[in-house]
């Protein structure tokens, strides 16, 4: 396939192909680091980390995804050593660092901000999360997780557990399901329950969608889990009443597929038990690490790197 | 009784002014809304609802008197009306027709709902986009923030 992305910028603007593409060229990047720890793909290139709100995981998972492509980083990863508190638009922002780097990855609360830079550069950018809306490379190394362990997507049973109103990661992954042909179960309280345009969106492509209360685990490939957040609840006692439902023990894998995976976007508070930690299911820590792979092959597409 | 002679029972021919024609039923008070047409308004108005129509079932039918009609609130029709047909009467004749057309993106028309949209940021040079996603039930989503509309569309319109 050519590939013909500069931005990256949302998991909607990613076809399937495009999306099989991106997973393939993860697996290859994942192979040469295995066999020597760094490359010289983008050596003499420079990749400008904008994070205009706090974040360890994904800006060091960048910051190593460069280095180990034999380039560097510069940037901030705190509003508060921005041009921004002196009132500088994003715009400008981007402007100017596009004139700096070979390829920007911007995370900024404000929700298309990721689309407004991309108007502004003359570089990729790379979404590394706006507000509620996107964060793309976190969909794709949950996908090149999932088809890594299973070397498929398709067929596959695929149940969702927490959050499943406002979590951002689970709207973006159910989004770019809708590619693959999966059965999808979503498990969450009522008050969290997906919403009814992903539903609908989901059945509309044939998609098999069941929605429950009920934390049974059972006859599911990969079992995601996301943090109930207490501040979606306006009565604290209704949350402490709901959280204990969703927390996953050693109790809950009960009959579960042997070959199942646990995944979560991390960071989890107690939504998995940590005894569950060294079961043969837990893939959390591995998904975090297949962060690398997949920003590295990113990295390389969007400065049209052959590898 | 052909849909022609049943129009032409319902509702007078006009001297001057705009016909609206081939709106969804039920729109019609909407496409007022869009002119700005209220109680104040002192020329002649006419309006039918649920008029049988070949293309649509049934439609609606605005008829104003000495008015005209811009770009802007063309473009403004077509979201709320997408099958309408605007004439230009002058001395009872027509004197322009024209097809509104729902365009791919809708620029700089439609106010965002979602208060942390970029676009509702003041302080970036930004106009909106909302893309159409889907043309029947219309469903709309913006380019930025990716938020869906698709009800009570007319109530993020902006005024001018």
């Amino acid at each position: 396939m050519k590939w013909t992305k500069k931005h990256i910028i949302s998991i909607n603007d990613f076809s399937r192909d495009e999306i099989d593409f991106v997973l393939e060229k993860s697996g290859i990047l994942e192979k040469k680091l295995s066999s020597s720890r760094t490359s010289s793909l983008m050596a003499g290139k420079i990749l400008a980390n904008l994070f205009f709100e706090p974040s360890t995981r994904t800006r060091m998972s960048f910051e190593a995804a460069m280095k180990r492509l034999g380039g560097i980083t510069i940037g901030f990863d705190h509003p508060g050593i921005s041009s921004e508190v002196k009132g500088e638009t994003i715009a400008d922002t981007v402007r100017i660092v596009s004139g700096y780097a070979d390829v920007i990855v911007i995370r900024h609360p404000v929700e298309g901000s990721a689309r407004l830079a991309s108007e502004y550069s003359d570089v990729p950018i790379i979404n590394g999360g706006d507000g509620a809306n996107q964060h793309p490379t976190q969909t794709l190394l949950d996908l090149y997780t999932i088809k890594k362990e299973f070397k498929k997507i398709d067929g596959l049973d695929i149940c969702i557990v927490g959050d499943l109103k406002y979590g951002r990661t689970v709207h973006s992954l159910t989004n770019s399901l809708e590619n693959y042909d999966v059965r999808i179960r979503f498990i969450s309280p009522q008050e969290l329950r997906a919403p009814r345009q992903i539903v609908k969106s989901l059945s509309n492509r044939g998609i098999e969608v069941k929605e429950t209360t009920k934390l049974n685990l059972k006859n599911s490939d990969v079992i995601y889990v996301t943090r109930i957040q207490k501040e979606r609840f306006p009565d604290p006692q209704e949350y402490e009443r709901v959280k204990g439902a969703f927390i996953l023990n050693l109790n809950s894998l009960e009959g579960i597929r042997d070959n199942a995976i646990i995944m979560h976007p991390l960071p989890r508070v107690s939504e998995i038990s940590t005894d569950i930690d060294s079961t043969k299911h837990a893939r959390y820590f591995e998904q975090a690490k297949n962060g690398i792979p997949v920003r590295m092959a990113l990295l390389c597409l969007v400065c049209d790197i052959k590898f | 009784m052909t849909e022609k002679e049943d129009k032409v029972l319902k509702i007078k021919t006009i001297k001057n002014g705009i016909v609206i024609d081939h709106i969804r039923q039920g729109k019609a008070p909407d496409v007022l809304k869009i002119l700005g047409i209220d109680e104040n308004f002192r020329d002649a108005l006419t309006f039918a609802m649920n008029v049988p129509s070949r293309d649509l079932g049934r439609k609606d039918i605005v008829k104003v008197e000495n008015r005209d009609i811009d770009t802007n609130e063309i473009n403004k029709i077509a979201i709320i009306a997408p099958d309408a047909t605007i004439n230009i009467i002058k001395d009872y004749k027509v004197v322009r027709k024209e097809k509104v057309t729902l365009p791919e993106q809708i620029i700089g028309i439609i106010k965002c709902p979602n208060p942390q949209c970029i676009t509702n940021k003041e302080r970036e040079p930004i106009t909106s986009v909302f893309v159409v996603k889907q043309v029947n039930p219309l469903i709309l989503r913006c380019k930025y923030c990716e938020r869906e509309i698709s009800s009570g569309i007319l109530t993020y319109i902006k005024a001018h």
